[in-house]
Order: structure tokens, then C-alpha cells, then sequence
């Protein structure tokens, strides 16, 4: 890229030069997230549709295809209302800081050996403090709003995501212990060869804790409670409305890309091909095994009865983190002894 | 380099002014989230010293999830600011005491004749490949493989302790046993009757 812009941009000194270079980057990367964000909405309503035999959004545009815009000029021109004693400074700042950590953490993703915008050696910490701090949002939001509704769905999802994320993290280290790096491209390329080496077989515990507890960190149904429109309306973002909800709302969205995204890349080997012998690596893997994971957001939703509380506590704390430790043992053991076409 | 001077100055700036403003402001929860923003920008600091492993973890861990904890705690407390602020005037010159000999051995150790920051050249900057990490993996696990252990057990047994110290039986509290919730069948709960269709 820079070498690229420099023939055109002679004039300018070379850390300007670096900064548009890593400025056009950043929008090559967000723009097309937020088009997928967008339609990822329209995808959610039809087939959430579909599943329950309805229709979903057919008015605007042929089949509804441009229903994303008409919600989002909605969302744009609606009054943003500031709440009596309301915190307001803090109100405003914590849609943003729920949406910064779930864009920034897009700077280490790699979409094929050399399509990375950041490639750094400790790539899986950064995306893990990335998305630790996605709670803050929540937690501004709902103190800021001077609401009890508020107040309370913040409660939850604080609890929520800290129960959540230490299942996470173990799950995590078992991907580091296999991959033997923190850098996402070093652990994709660790899992070169056929569909048997991809890391979902011998950390199948840790794959279907991650995601799991990837559903439960962003809030998402099964685990919705902090939102729970039937007990605290719409939880932490009751009090929010025009573009700060939809502010959260693209979060939200991003954050479930991602996690399907890692999922795809840690376990389900990225960009690599099933047989590689029949079909060559490409980027195009990448984007079908997140596309499923994205589906799977949307069936769970479909689906699963929102958990009770108590229930979501109980299987973060006494299901899942004793699953990740009892498998973290096992792959040592794995590890040790060379186990298959994986530790050798 | 200038641009880095720059980066620094505003980072340590920031950090500097939110952790005074920690200890100034009134309301306990921005204090709470001035401390989030002094860790933010030191993380930033040790960014700067090649320490990304460090800066990283000090971001999960301080900000990510202690401090999540500390904002829960307060943001359910009710504190009141006049009883706190109370001794205020009674320990101002303990305080100042304390600052001075701070302020000291600061001044001491960073201007003396013995100071090491000036006799030492300035180590050189590792190459974009090298892995913080895995250096510093290398060094807990062999040379001070026994410190790494004893602060784990003392973690550990800080956990045990914590957990033991709350853990108390409510007689009053209505629990719910999971497994036998999950035992439940279909026909112990369900009758399904047929009956007419209503005209």
C-alpha cells in the first residue's frame, strides 16, 4: 500500500504517507464489516422468518432488500432523548466505547497468509482484552441512564460477561497449547493439511465451550437476559434511542462477526481448504465457515428459550470452566505424548 | 522519533491528570473510571518500552476484569462522600509528609551521582519478529520456575480463603436443585386430553 501511494504523494513526509496508507486500510475493513452488519439484520429477520413460518420484510425494495437503509435513515433522523438526571457526558460516551473495542479488535483478524491489517505476535491477547472491554459500554450505559430497568440489565450482563469470559480464556489457552503461538496466522497455518487437522477434533470440548460462551458474551439469545424484553424491557439500552441505540446495535452485530470469525479461524482451520488435494486455500473458507457460525447466532435465536438467571450462572461457573480445565489436562497429556496428525 | 516524543508526552499526560483526577473528583464512579483510564494510558507507556506482552495482560486483566468488579461494587454501594471526606483536614500533613519522602527518593535516585539511567546506554530495539511472550515464557519457566509456582499457590490459596470467608448456608433462600429440574419428564407434568371441537 505504501508503496503504492508514494509515486502520487512525493511531496508529502513519510509518516503522512504511513497514516493514510493505514487510514485506507482501516476503511477497507470496516466498510465492507458495516455493509455485512447491515444485511446481516435483513438475513437475521427473513430467516428468523422463514423458520417460523412468516415472511419477514418484503415492502421495502424487491423482496425487501432495502429494508437495512430504511431502518437506518429511521435511526438517523430520529430525536436522541436525554433522560432527566440523567449522567449526560457518560450517556453519550458509552455507546462509543461499546462500538471502539468491537472495531478494534478487526486490526489483528487475517483473512489469508498476507491480507492482515496488524500482524502481531500476541494477536489472540490483543482480541481477548479487546473484547473484555466491550463491557464498559454496558455497564456506563445502564448506570448513566438513571434508570432501574437500565441499572439492573447491566447488572446482569456484567456478571454475565465475567463469568463468561474466564471459560472463554481457558478455552483460548488449549488453541495457544495446540497452535504453540499467540498470532492468529501461525495457528491457522498450524492446522495445514486435510480437514483432520483442523483443530475443532482434538479440542471438540474447547470448541463448543468457546462458542458458547462467544453467544453468551455478546448477549445474545440463549443468554439475552440483560437485555430480556419480557422482565426489564430492553435492559441496559432501554433509555436509548435514533443513532446511540443503533450505535449499540452495530456492536453487537460486529461482535457476533467476530466471534464467528474466530471461531472459524482457531478451530475450522480459516482460510484452508477441506481437501486441499481437490480444491486450493482461499479467503472464500474463510468467509463460508463464519457465514455458518453467523447462521448458527440466528437458529439459536430461533430456537432456545431465554435461560433463567440462576441457570446462565450455573453453566458458566460449574459446567463450562470445569470442562475447559478437565480438557486443558488432557491435551497436555495430548501434547506430550505426540498424540495424531496434531502434536506431532 | 518525534512523533513517538509526541505520543509519549500525551500519553503521559493523560495518565498523570486521570490519576490525579482519581483522588479529586467527587463521584465515586468516575473516580472508578478515571483508574480504568490511568491503566489505559500506562498500558499505552509500556507499549512504547517493547513490553506488549505486559501492556496487553495489564489491559485484560487490570482493566478488563478487576476493574469491571471494582465499577459493579461501587455502582451498588451507597457512599457517602462527607463521612469519607471527614479526616480530610486531620491527615493532611501526614499526607504531605508522605508525598515529600515519595517526592524525595524520586528526586534521589533520578538526578544522584548514582543514578543508572544515565550511565546506562540505552538497550537496542528488537527486531518486529521478536516475541515478547515467548521470552518471557522461557524465563518464568526455568530460571525462577520456584517464585512462579509459590505466587501461584498464594493465589490459589487467596481464592480458597476468599470463597471460604463468604460462603455461608442461607436457610432462607429458595434454591433450586438443576438436576432434578433436568430429570423432569414430559408425562409427569403434561396431560394431553383430546376432546371435541367446540360448535
Amino acid at each position: 500500500m505504501i508503496e503504492f501511494l508514494t509515486p502520487y504523494l512525493d511531496f508529502l513526509p513519510y509518516e503522512l504517507i504511513y497514516l493514510i496508507a493505514t487510514l485506507i486500510k482501516v476503511v477497507v475493513i470496516l466498510v465492507p464489516l458495516f455493509v455485512i452488519v447491515a444485511y446481516y439484520t435483513y438475513a437475521e429477520r427473513k430467516i428468523i422468518g422463514y423458520m417460523q413460518i412468516r415472511i419477514g420484510p418484503n415492502r421495502v425494495g424487491p423482496k425487501g432488500l432495502f429494508q437495512p437503509f430504511a431502518d437506518m435513515f429511521k435511526l438517523m433522523f430520529k430525536e436522541i432523548i436525554l433522560p432527566t438526571n440523567a449522567n449526560i457526558y457518560l450517556f453519550i460516551i458509552a455507546p462509543v466505547l461499546a462500538f471502539a473495542p468491537a472495531m478494534a479488535a478487526w486490526a489483528v483478524i487475517p483473512f489469508n497468509d498476507t491480507l492482515v491489517f496488524s500482524n502481531i505476535n500476541a494477536g489472540l491477547l490483543y482480541i481477548l482484552a479487546m473484547t473484555s472491554l466491550g463491557v464498559y459500554g454496558v455497564i456506563i450505559a445502564g448506570w448513566a441512564s438513571n434508570s432501574k430497568y437500565a441499572l439492573l440489565g447491566a447488572m446482569r450482563s456484567a456478571a454475565q460477561i465475567v463469568a463468561y469470559e474466564i471459560a472463554m480464556g481457558f478455552a483460548l489457552v488449549g488453541v495457544l497449547m495446540a497452535g504453540g503461538s499467540l498470532n492468529l496466522g501461525e495457528i491457522v497455518n498450524a492446522q495445514a493439511g486435510s480437514v483432520y487437522h483442523w483443530f475443532f477434533i482434538p479440542l471438540f470440548p474447547l470448541f463448543m465451550v468457546y462458542f458458547i460462551a462467544g453467544v453468551a458474551e455478546t448477549n445474545r439469545a440463549p443468554f439475552d437476559v440483560a437485555e430480556g424484553e419480557s422482565e426489564i424491557v430492553a435492559g441496559f439500552h432501554v433509555e436509548y434511542s435514533g443513532m446511540t441505540f443503533a450505535v449499540f446495535f452495530l456492536a453487537e452485530y460486529a461482535n457476533m462477526i467476530l466471534i464467528s470469525m474466530l471461531t472459524a479461524l482457531m478451530f475450522l482451520g480459516g482460510w484452508l481448504s477441506p481437501i486441499p488435494s481437490l480444491l486450493g486455500d482461499s479467503v472464500v473458507w474463510l468467509f463460508l465457515k463464519t457465514g455458518f457460525f453467523m447462521l448458527l447466532f440466528l437458529w439459536f435465536r430461533a430456537t432456545f428459550p431465554r435461560y433463567r438467571y440462576d441457570q446462565i450462572m450455573r453453566l458458566g461457573w460449574k459446567v463450562l470452566i470445569p470442562v475447559t480445565i478437565v480438557w486443558l489436562t488432557v491435551e497436555g497429556i495430548m501434547v506430550y505424548y505426540k498424540v495424531g496428525p496434531w502434536f506431532a | 522519533m518525534l512523533i513517538e516524543s509526541i505520543i509519549f508526552y500525551f500519553f503521559a499526560a493523560v495518565t498523570v491528570l486521570s490519576a490525579a483526577s482519581v483522588v479529586t473528583v467527587r463521584n465515586p464512579v468516575h473516580a472508578a473510571l478515571f483508574l480504568v483510564l490511568t491503566f489505559f494510558s500506562s498500558a499505552f507507556i509500556w507499549m512504547m518500552l517493547e513490553a506488549e506482552f505486559l501492556a496487553i495482560t495489564l489491559v485484560l486483566v487490570y482493566v478488563g476484569a478487576v476493574m469491571v468488579l471494582f465499577l459493579f461494587v461501587v455502582m451498588m454501594l451507597d457512599i457517602n462522600i462527607a463521612r469519607l471526606r471527614e479526616g480530610f483536614i486531620k491527615f493532611l500533613p501526614v499526607g504531605i509528609l508522605l508525598a515529600l519522602v515519595m517526592f524525595g527518593m524520586l528526586f534521589y535516585v533520578l538526578t544522584g551521582d548514582q543514578s543508572a539511567v544515565e550511565s546506562m546506554a540505552a538497550p537496542a530495539a528488537k527486531a518486529a519478529d521478536f516475541s515478547n511472550t515467548r521470552a518471557l515464557g522461557q524465563v518464568l519457566y526455568t530460571e525462577y520456575v520456584f517464585a512462579f509456582e509459590i505466587a501461584a499457590v498464594i493465589l490459589l490459596v487467596a481464592i480458597i480463603a476468599a470463597i471460604a470467608l463468604t460462603l455461608r448456608r442461607r436457610t432462607d433462600t429458595r434454591y433450586q436443585n438443576p438436576s432434578q429440574q433436568m430429570k423432569v419428564q414430559k408425562k409427569d407434568r403434561l396431560r394431553i386430553i383430546k376432546m371435541e371441537a367446540e360448535k
